[in-house]
């Protein structure tokens, strides 16, 4: 364009209109694309909760269910394992449960409705590896020759005490989720759905 | 030539510019005469480039990417991988050959950029050659990465869940960001889909068209050299470079010598070792993903090991923000870091030949570091060397020293006690 030329502003402002106009169907065709990323309506749906029971846990033993295709353990606490949480009070970042990580419900010292029963997902609050139970105690537990108990994850060392809270300084932010979760009777946990204990 | 042959070569170039191409990236496209063994990775790294895409169109002809049990209770994806392995004649060849593709492409990319840090190769005017290298290796990340999730066993399983789960540590977007690249709030079958979409299509063509923009911008200043001197600034009288040869004949015979030595230990391995020892295709990977069991030790592929002993090496919480968040922008950093070397470096010499102490210890330590955070990024957090020195405390030194090698770039590079540099290149 040679300098002196005017710039014709009528069909400036034509060319504005339409430049906009193209750029709003541009972002109007990117939504079904960036929709179709997020979880389909099937994915969404299958959070059914799951009906366990625990009538067969054993002191000192856990098990795992599957729970919106994440591992959730149940673990029944002995007297020692629970003693171990008054210990590790003042090596954990959040002994109270501050963060939100729990249902009111469980927002106590054993983070549980029964003291013995600890209900947790089992994915670090790291990075989503699973942890690995070290329910011994001291050097036999391949962790430290002070160890209270508790788990190790795998991925990048976080370590969690019997009640899911996380030790100070571990990469883990947050101490382990407790699912929603309710009695239907004594030895029977509903996971998923909230309820009185 | 015919004068038939050589009027159908007319009728094309009058339509199309095939004579004038093949005369300037080839025939006339006059390179340093003096490159000597750290030059074969390029062209060596365009040849596994090829053997990927070759031997991935094949593979994708019998792999499923379908996480749903079949009836012997084992993921669809898991065993069209060991389908391909027993049963489609060749097939094992064709994986393996792949797979260890993958391994080979990171070891002469890391070779060629190491390259690049001993001649200055990524000096004035030659910054944006660099960086379209530093995007082809974000790429190759991402595509290396990708892959590793189609075979559906425990450290693809396990691997992605981690992997994906750093960004959910970005704040405020980042929970939904994951669950945006997943698919679903966990990895699963929408996961593996749209992985298998993106390193059969999207990632390859970025990857093409990086390499095919990391040429051009390289045809377009020329080549620098282990003198790292200019060669355009001595031309002779037909306006050639005094010591540049034409690419054709003579590299191209050069490089396929490379190719030959390149092939006889890709062939070795591929044949002997494909497993590599466990460190190119990971013992857990055989078996199929569990999504409720984290095997108990994981760590990437060996290529990634440097990057995740800088995400592991942060664990302190900084202004408000949680340690995973420091971790994941300590790797981030570690690859953008890259892309600023042309403008950290101060020397007055590109060549390592015309380099001080400084730059020669530095870069010794550098490389070093690299190697042990590597090493360490492969064992648990509770390694300790010979059972004594504890890993996690080295790899949080040498990941400083990482960091610090680049950023304090511009006062040693500037200070060190350069030689000076030939006018001419010295063979």
């Amino acid at each position: 364009m040679s300098v002196d030329q005017k710039m014709d502003g009528g069909r400036r402002q034509l060319l504005l209109a339409t430049s906009a106009a193209g750029g709003v169907a541009a972002v109007a065709v990117a939504v079904p694309f960036v929709g179709s990323l997020t979880p389909s309506e099937r994915a969404k749906a299958a959070g059914a909760p799951v009906e366990v029971d625990i009538s067969k846990l054993q002191p000192g033993q856990m098990m795992t269910v599957e729970w919106r295709g994440k591992p959730v353990w149940i673990i029944n606490r002995t007297k020692e394992m629970l003693d171990s949480l008054k210990k590790t009070d003042e090596l954990v970042s959040d002994p109270n449960s501050d963060k939100p990580q729990q249902p009111a419900y469980a927002k106590n010292e054993t983070r549980s409705i029964k003291p013995e029963i600890m209900v947790a997902v089992g994915i670090c609050t790291h990075l989503g590896c699973s942890p690995s139970d070290k329910f011994k105690t001291g050097a036999e537990s391949g962790v430290s020759a002070d160890w209270p108990g508790g788990f190790l994850c795998p991925c990048h060392g976080s370590t969690f005490d019997l009640a899911g809270r996380v030790f100070k300084n571990k990469p883990a932010p947050d101490n382990l989720e407790v699912p929603p979760h309710k009695y239907l009777a004594d030895t029977k946990i509903l996971i998923g759905e909230d309820g009185k204990a | 030539m015919t004068t038939k042959a050589q009027a159908v070569l007319d009728w094309v170039d009058a339509r199309f510019p095939l004579t004038s191409s093949i005369k300037g990236h080839l025939t006339e496209y006059y390179a340093p005469k003096n490159f000597n063994f750290w030059y074969f990775f390029g062209s060596l790294a365009l040849l596994v480039l090829v053997i990927q895409i070759v031997t991935g169109i094949f593979l994708v002809m019998h792999y499923k990417p379908d996480a749903a049990l079949n009836a012997s209770g084992i993921p669809a994806a898991f065993a069209s991988v060991e389908y391909i392995m027993r049963d489609v004649p060749g097939g094992w060849i064709i994986r393996y050959l792949h797979s260890t593709g993958a391994s080979a492409f990171f070891v002469v990319v890391y070779l060629h950029m190491f390259r690049g840090l001993l001649y200055g190769s990524y000096r004035k005017p030659r910054e944006l050659i660099w960086v379209f290298g530093t995007l082809i290796f974000l790429a190759l990340m991402a595509e290396a990465f990708m892959g590793y999730l189609l075979p559906w066993g425990q450290m693809s399983f396990w691997g992605a869940q981690v992997i994906v789960n750093l960004f959910s540590a970005i704040p405020v977007i980042g929970p939904d960001l994951s669950i945006v690249i997943r698919g679903d709030f966990v990895v699963s079958d929408a996961t593996l889909n749209r992985f298998f979409s993106f390193h059969v299509i999207a990632v390859p063509l970025i990857l093409i068209g990086l390499v095919v923009a990391h040429i051009v911008a390289l045809h377009e200043v020329g080549s620098n050299n282990p003198d790292g001197v200019e060669i355009k600034k001595k031309k002779g009288a037909d306006g050639h470079p005094l010591d540049g040869i034409p690419f054709h004949p003579y590299y191209t015979v050069k490089d396929i010598v490379g190719v030959v030595g390149f092939l006889i230990v890709f062939s070795f391995i591929v044949f002997f070792a494909p497993e590599g020892g466990g460190y190119f295709l990971e013992y857990n990977n055989f078996i199929p993903a569990d999504p409720l069991k984290t095997p108990p030790h994981i760590a990437p592929v060996w290529y990634f090991t440097p990057f995740y002993s800088l995400l592991r090496a942060m664990v302190w919480p900084l202004f408000g923000l949680d340690a995973k968040f420091w971790g994941v922008v300590a790797m981030g950093a570690g690859v953008v870091i890259l892309a600023f070397l042309p403008w950290l470096d101060r020397s007055p010499v590109k060549s390592i030949r015309y380099r001080g102490p400084i730059y020669k210890s530095l870069l010794t330590l550098f490389v070093i570091a690299f190697g042990i955070l590597g090493f360490l990024g492969t064992k648990p957090p509770s390694y300790a060397f010979f059972g004594v020195i504890p890993g996690a405390p080295v790899a949080q030194l040498f990941s400083l020293y990482y960091f610090l090698f680049f950023i304090t770039m511009p006062w040693w590079s500037k200070m060190d006690k350069c030689k000076p540099e030939p006018e001419r290149v010295t063979g």
